[in-house]
């Protein structure tokens, strides 16, 4: 039984993972020593922002299943409710209540409750659940600067950020973010721009939410994964092919030996761009193919938190999603 | 011919940097492919609409002077000393104003917002009688004319970019429309068969030959025939009541003998002779052998229409009149002088000849080179001239009443009574552009539908209507020829723009590079031809004219002179135009078979440039291109330097051009290449020059999305958030598309897109996406993709009254807890909505109060105290489904001095269910389902597509050129370039290819991707890339309607019809078949009765009739009467009936 995905010139075999019980003679039965056995997590790259690491010897479904939680499940915090009070620019308000929803804010989720919708409007936001972030920018113009057709240069406040998004901390807030206050995690995203005379004057309530409520809630940029390539040289390549043959990959994938034969130097780093299948001199010596069951996960995070916090917590997401329904009546 | 200020342009300036479009100066320059610069530069000169603007330009610059002296004098019945004359008339600027200084209204944004008319005043110097001194007065104003923008009585000409910021103009509106009361009108360019040439038809059933040639004149329009009937050949003409034999005419226009007849018409060719012979037979037996006797011939059957007071003329007087001014109308004859006319006619007669001999002679009503495009100049000259004459007569008028008077207190002075009538020709105007209906009192002509309103639904549909030519053929007729694509077409009518229905084919657009020729002057050419060689017609003896090799020399389609020597008249011709001695619009070509050489010089002959070619090289090389680039050179000179030249559609036809450089070697040993194209995209007009890779396609596919481009949302100007129109459409975030092509460029739809790149992926997901809808990406439509806003104009006037009340803004009203009720939340304290806030369904933007007694006269009432004025709630309630926002409110006063309050109110809209959308190659779709990012498919990088599109698409439609958009926009976004889909050219596909596997793609686009729902690879690879998407106007929240009761008919108690007034859904005949059919009765009673105009009446059983209230009011009595339900609309019925004396009597009876 092979745990190869086969890649072939016009379509993908294999795809489904069969090691599960009666579809084949053995037991598959799925046995957590085995799987603590077989399981493991390489971790190739951790930063502040973006995280690679492979899981290895899963099934599909639970890598599947991490992936749509960070998308869509694991909790951040963005501006919910914009209230204008005053907006002469030309960007519209439901506009750049929209740019302002989209920022993501440096927070940690776990800080604030969650908002009861069912709560009348005026008493739903609370210090406990809601952050409020301010807007009041004029633009002016700029008497000191020289004859320049920059904007930013002749009119002060042109240009409007994120920075200027600020926090104003609610009752026990003060205490709470006194060491992080809340700001967005990238300053320099442009909100609107602005000419002499106008101004924005503005406050936003930001709650907790999920990902699948509004794209904005998500606190991954990506969060996603990609098998493992195999390449597989059934018959030696040699000579001018072999060259040939290593140009048909990314740089790094295959080598030449001393005897000028092509050799798999790193197959992680394939693209699978499928190049060598489409020429016929290549045709039955080189196989390509993906280990099913080796995800290679990307987190890219949008910054409230660390990639390696999102991955845990939905991991936590998922084991509610099983208590859940080990506690639905449908068990008994 | 235009002067181009250094400065005019900011936009084009971009052509004069170091760096152009990727190219830098030092860069070698290839002839081959650079020489598509001349395209820029060609619109430079020209701009997109040009053809408008030089017909406006030349109507007020020279045809308006041409007009006045028509009609300079105006005389006096009464006192013959009297007269009042017309020196100069201005347009825009006095005599002695500075050079450039236009004078107008006002700037155009503020017509548009404050409903005025964008106009400039008319000036005429005159000269007159006051007593006995003659009297010199300058810039007297007789009106007000609408000035067309961008025009040269514009002030926006020669504007810079800042400049046109500070009057809150779009430096990228192309003009060439007018703004008439608050409205931007276009007079669409009109396509005529052409005017003075003879166009030669058969009818091969009817076996008969006609030569027709509509005469056009300042003064009248006619038509003249030259027919066979029964192998004879006659004269035919509205004014004639019968037809005139040909030699009869001939005759009568003073060739007497019979050989000379012979000779014009059939020369020496025996076919033609014995074809023609018959006719003398029938001079002969009615008796006309002199000049005396055809004219009288002639007189007899003239239908005359005198006006009174002119003296009655004699049969031969007539006949002379009729030949002289009516036949062949555009001839003037002087002195007698009928050669010209006789050989026009015998013209004609010839022609009608060889198309009996050969029936393929015939012209062809359809070819390009037959057809004249009328443009707004020339509407509005016939316009002009029309109220000119009448403003005229009324002048007259009203001096000859003065003048009549035996004793006046004061010497008379006829300027005091002129300016009465001034307001004439500036409502004359106002009112035909604004209502499309130009009624022209000296052709008797009514023609509606002339103007229409600017369509400002995005750039591009206001760009469309601006090169959009409409056919005066009928639409309802069902031939095919006219709608037909004819091969003269080419490089001047896109091949690809034209609705579909009704108006196929006889709506069609500009291509890129063409121009309108606006009247050149003929004298000077005649001049020219004679002393090129050219023998004059009174020289000329009858015998030679036809004879083998000698060619005959037709000006705007008359016989001016012949040569022997045709091809040397036409290159020494040429030569003078190329080297600017006569203007480069006037086009010579010869005809074999007619032995002729046409040389026109009229007005609305389509043409374009071409590169010169001889001694097969093209005359333009790098060099000169080089020049071009560096700035030193405009377009004109390649004209000037003979480089470039102009070639209308017939001279086309006697030019070999090659497509390519490369194919000028090719045709060296046959004929010699005499031109070469400019670059083959042209063909195309703006619209279609959108399309990508638009050769790819399926011909129909480019169609199609030339009519979707104008339904696109996008940007629509750059000052698109200052207007205020009725209808407005923004997209949130557009993007230029990743594939451009050099039109995008050109057009510049780079700057002012109509659509977003979507990355696409091809495949079937979900089972909603089948009949072409498409499978949306919520995470990308919470970002922004397809955001739109919506904004809406209303309008609120505050009427005065000529009682002296008015209406009235009032504030807010409040609850008992003092705050605004429900419907006047979002009112400020002025009245009026707050910008900014929010209204919804039942609440008031504009709280107007209407006076109650604004009928009542204060004259009778005088002496009563005005009770203190009441006034009635009249207040401008906002009804939708979808709440607004007050985007602006803007107040003014307009034209009568009432109050002018426009309110602006904004939506912003995301995608949903419903909502149309469409690529660049005719694809639309509706979305069909909305999904989740995470359950949306994934490709190694993470990426997830913001659309999904079935392949079932593809096969049928056949529209590969989506694919390769498709191939480049992948590669384009991986290389950080913009790629192109230039027509006949572009990126291409290998190259892009090459390009995806350096990256490490796949070369065919296509990805392996993974399903976002189980996790596993799709067992497909799937074609996965960038692909522009276009937002259509069509959104479900303007169309969804559904209503379980609501309002009814007033007359027939019905519920109303349409979406708009709430209307219900009519079960109609066919639905009712099948209802019938299945046997539902009870369901029929109900839909059609019950559910609809359920009516109770009484109805007596035995007279029939109804009765009211249990009463028989025929019978006396209530014994029979029956309570029964009927429809409304059958009482109604039995009521009309017995209103026109039919009595309808139910006889009622048990059925079960």
């Amino acid at each position: 039984m092979s745990n190869l995905v086969g890649i072939e010139y016009n379509r993908v075999t294999n795809v489904t993972s069969t090691d599960f019980p009666g579809h084949q003679p053995g037991d598959h039965s799925w046995d957590i020593e085995k799987f603590k056995d077989s399981f493991d997590i390489n971790i190739t790259n951790i930063s502040d922002g973006v995280a690679t690491f492979d899981l290895i010897h899963i099934d599909t479904s639970i890598a599947n299943a991490f992936r749509r939680i960070m998308i869509a499940e694991v909790p951040s915090v963005a501006a919910e409710t914009v209230y204008v009070f005053m907006n002469t620019s030309f960007i519209q308000d439901e506009v750049l209540a929209q740019r302002i929803g989209l920022i993501p804010l440096k927070v940690d989720p776990d800080q604030l409750s969650w908002v009861d919708k069912t709560i009348d409007e005026n008493d739903r936001y609370t210090e406990d659940n809601t952050i409020v972030l301010s807007l009041n920018v004029s633009c002016s113009k700029n008497s000191n600067s020289k004859s320049s057709n920059d904007p930013k240069e002749m009119y002060k406040n042109s240009h409007v950020y994120a920075k200027d998004l600020k926090f104003e901390p609610q009752g026990i807030q003060q205490e709470k973010f006194k060491d992080s206050p809340v700001v967005p995690t990238n300053p320099d995203i442009l909100l609107a721009k602005l000419r002499p005379g106008q101004e924005i004057s503005l406050r936003a309530h930001c709650i907790l939410g999920i990902g699948s409520d509004h794209a904005k809630f998500s606190p991954v940029a990506t969060a996603s994964y990609r098998l493992l390539p195999v390449i597989n040289i059934k018959e030696p390549i040699t000579g001018e092919l072999a060259k040939k043959f290593k140009k048909c990959f990314p740089p790094g994938v295959i080598d030449i030996n001393s005897k000028g034969e092509a050799y798999v130097k790193d197959a992680r780093k394939d693209t699978v761009s499928r190049e060598v299948l489409r020429h016929s001199e290549f045709d039955g010596k080189v196989s390509l193919g993906r280990q099913r069951d080796y995800f290679i996960f990307n987190v890219e995070s949008t910054g409230a938190m660390s990639p390696e916090e999102i991955f845990f917590k939905s991991v936590r997401v998922l084991k509610n999603k099983a208590e859940y329904l080990r506690a639905c009546p449908i068990n008994q | 011919m235009s002067k181009i200020k250094s400065e005019s342009d900011d936009a084009f300036n971009e052509l004069l940097k170091e760096e152009y479009k990727g190219k830098r100066l030092t860069d070698e320059i290839n002839t081959a492919e650079d020489k598509w610069n001349l395209l820029p530069a060609f619109l430079k000169v020209k701009g997109l609409v040009k053809q408008h603007l030089d017909s406006f330009n030349y109507f007020v610059d020279t045809d308006l002077k041409k007009i006045l002296q028509a009609n300079s004098l105006v005389l006096s019945d009464v006192d013959p000393d009297f007269y009042v004359k017309y020196l100069d008339i201005k347009v825009g600027h006095k005599t002695n104003s500075p050079p450039g200084y236009k004078e107008v209204i006002l700037p155009p944004h503020e017509c548009r917002l404050r409903d005025l008319t964008y106009s400039a005043p008319i000036y005429v110097d005159v000269e007159y009688t006051r007593g006995r001194k003659i009297i010199r007065y300058n810039d007297l104003e007789i009106g007000r004319m609408p000035v067309m923008l961008r025009s040269n009585k514009c002030m926006l000409d020669g504007m810079n970019e800042k400049q046109m910021a500070s009057v809150d103009e779009c430096p990228l509106d192309p003009g060439g429309y007018f703004i008439v009361n608050g409205t931007e009108k276009v007079i669409l360019v009109q396509e005529q068969l052409s005017k003075n040439r003879i166009i030669v038809e058969a009818d091969e059933k009817k076996n008969v030959v006609q030569a027709s040639v509509t005469s056009s004149t300042h003064e009248r329009k006619s038509k003249t025939y030259v027919v066979t009937k029964n192998g004879k050949i006659y004269l035919k003409h509205n004014s004639i009541s019968e037809d005139i034999p040909i030699v009869i005419v001939l005759k009568a226009a003073g060739i007497t003998s019979d050989l000379e007849i012979l000779q014009l018409v059939c020369g020496s060719d025996p076919n033609y002779q014995d074809l023609f012979v018959v006719n003398f037979e029938e001079a002969a037996k009615l008796e006309v052998f002199t000049q005396q006797q055809a004219l009288y011939y002639i007189g007899k059957r003239v239908k005359t229409i005198r006006r009174a007071g002119a003296p009655k003329l004699s049969q031969l007087q007539e006949g002379i009149e009729a030949l002289a001014t009516t036949v062949i109308a555009h001839l003037t004859v002087s002195d007698l002088q009928f050669r010209e006319k006789a050989l026009y006619i015998a013209t004609m007669a010839r022609r009608v000849v060889m198309a009996m001999h050969n029936p393929k002679m015939v012209d062809d009503r359809d070819y390009v080179g037959n057809k004249r495009l009328e443009l707004a100049g020339q509407l509005m000259s016939l316009l002009f001239e029309d109220l000119f004459k009448k403003f005229n007569s009324d002048f007259k008028a009203n001096i000859d009443k003065i003048l009549k008077k035996p004793s006046r207190t004061s010497e008379f002075d006829a300027l005091l009574s002129i300016n009465i009538h001034s307001n004439n020709i500036t409502m004359g105007m106002n009112r035909a552009i604004s209502t499309g209906n130009w009624s022209l009192k000296r052709f008797k002509m009514e023609r509606a539908g002339v103007t229409h309103v600017l369509s400002r639904l995005s750039y591009i549909s206001a760009l469309g209507m601006m090169t959009r030519i409409s056919s005066q053929f009928e639409k309802s007729r069902k031939v095919s020829g006219p709608r037909a694509l004819q091969p003269s077409q080419f490089g001047m009518l896109c091949t690809a723009d034209t609705p579909e229905g009704e108006a196929c084919g006889l709506v069609k657009n500009l291509a890129l590079m063409t121009h309108i020729t606006t009247d050149d002057e003929e004298l000077p050419i005649k001049k020219l031809c004679l002393a090129l060689g050219c023998e004059s017609i009174y020289a000329l003896d009858s015998a030679t004219l036809h004879t083998e090799g000698m060619y005959g020399i037709y000006l705007n389609g008359t016989l001016i002179g012949t040569t022997r020597f045709p091809v040397k008249f036409v290159t020494d011709f040429r030569r003078l135009r190329r080297n600017g001695k006569i203007s480069a619009f006037v086009s010579i070509y010869t005809n074999t078979h007619h032995q002729a050489v046409h040389i026109a010089t009229d007005g609305g002959r389509i043409c374009r440039p071409l590169i010169i070619v001889e001694n097969n090289r093209p005359k333009v090389t790098a060099d000169h291109l080089r020049l071009l680039l560096d700035g030193q050179w405009e377009f004109d000179d390649f004209i000037k330097h003979g480089l470039v030249e102009y070639l209308d559609v017939n001279e086309e036809n006697d030019s070999l051009i090659a497509l390519y450089e490369k194919d000028i070697k090719e045709n060296s040993t046959h004929v010699a290449t005499t031109h070469l194209e400019i670059e083959p995209f042209t063909v195309l007009g703006a619209v279609a020059g959108l399309i990508p890779y638009p050769h790819h396609n399926q011909s129909p596919r480019n169609t199609y999305q030339c009519a979707m481009g104008k339904q696109a949302i996008g940007a629509i100007a750059y000052n698109q958030f200052r207007r205020i129109d009725t209808l407005l459409y923004f997209m949130v975030y557009p993007q230029q598309p990743m594939v451009k092509s050099k039109t995008i460029e050109l057009i510049n739809y780079d700057k002012l897109p109509a659509g977003q790149n979507a990355t696409v992926a091809v495949m079937s997901y979900s089972g909603y996406d089948i009949e072409d809808a498409l499978v949306l990406n919520k995470s990308s439509l919470d970002r922004g993709f397809g955001r739109c806003q919506v904004v809406r104009k209303n309008t609120i006037q505050l009427k005065k009254y000529p009682n002296h009340t008015k209406d009235i803004l009032s504030g807010m009203r409040v609850n008992e807890n003092n705050e605004p009720i429900f419907p006047h939340r979002a009112l400020g304290p002025d009245g009026l909505g707050e910008v900014g806030s929010r209204i919804e369904n039942g609440q008031v933007y504009a709280n107007k109060y209407v006076p109650t007694n604004a009928g009542e006269s204060t004259l009778g009432g005088h002496d009563q105290p005005q009770s203190a004025e009441s006034h009635r709630e009249s207040s401008a309630v906002y009804k939708g489904p979808e709440p607004s926002y007050v985007d602006q409110v803007m107040m003014s006063v307009s034209d009568n001095d009432q109050a002018l309050i426009k309110v602006l109110l904004r939506q912003t809209r995301r995608p949903e269910l419903g909502d149309k959308f469409s690529s660049r190659h005719g694809q639309k779709g509706v979305c069909g389902i909305i999904v989740q990012q995470e359950d949306f498919p994934f490709n190694d990088d993470g990426i997830s597509p913001d659309i999904i599109m079935n392949p079932h698409g593809f096969p049928s439609r056949m529209t590969v050129g989506k694919m390769i958009e498709l191939v480049s926009g992948k590669a384009g976004v991986l290389n950080g370039t913009l790629e192109y889909g230039t027509c006949f050219g572009g990126s291409k596909l290998e190259d892009m290819s090459q390009i995806l596997i350096d990256k490490g793609f796949n070369y065919s686009g296509k990805d392996m991707l993974y399903s976002g729902i189980t996790g596993e690879c799709l067992q497909a690879y799937i074609f996965f890339g960038p692909i522009y998407y276009q937002k259509l106007k069509h959104m479900v929240l303007d169309k969804m309607h559904a209503r379980a009761r609501g309002p009814r008919a007033v007359l027939t108690r019905q519920p109303t019809e349409g979406r708009s007034r709430d209307g219900g859904l009519r079960l109609g005949e066919m639905e009712r078949d099948c209802v019938i059919a299945y046997g539902a009765s009870q369901l029929l009673l109900e839909r059609l009765m019950i559910s609809s105009d359920a009516f109770e009446i009484d109805c007596c059983n035995k007279c029939g009739l109804m009765g009211y209230n249990t009463w028989c009011t025929t019978c006396k009595s209530s014994e029979n009467v029956i309570k029964m339900t009927i429809p409304y609309a059958a009482k109604l019925l039995f009521q009309e009936l017995l209103s026109m004396n039919i009595a309808p009597r139910l006889r009622l009876g048990d059925v079960f």
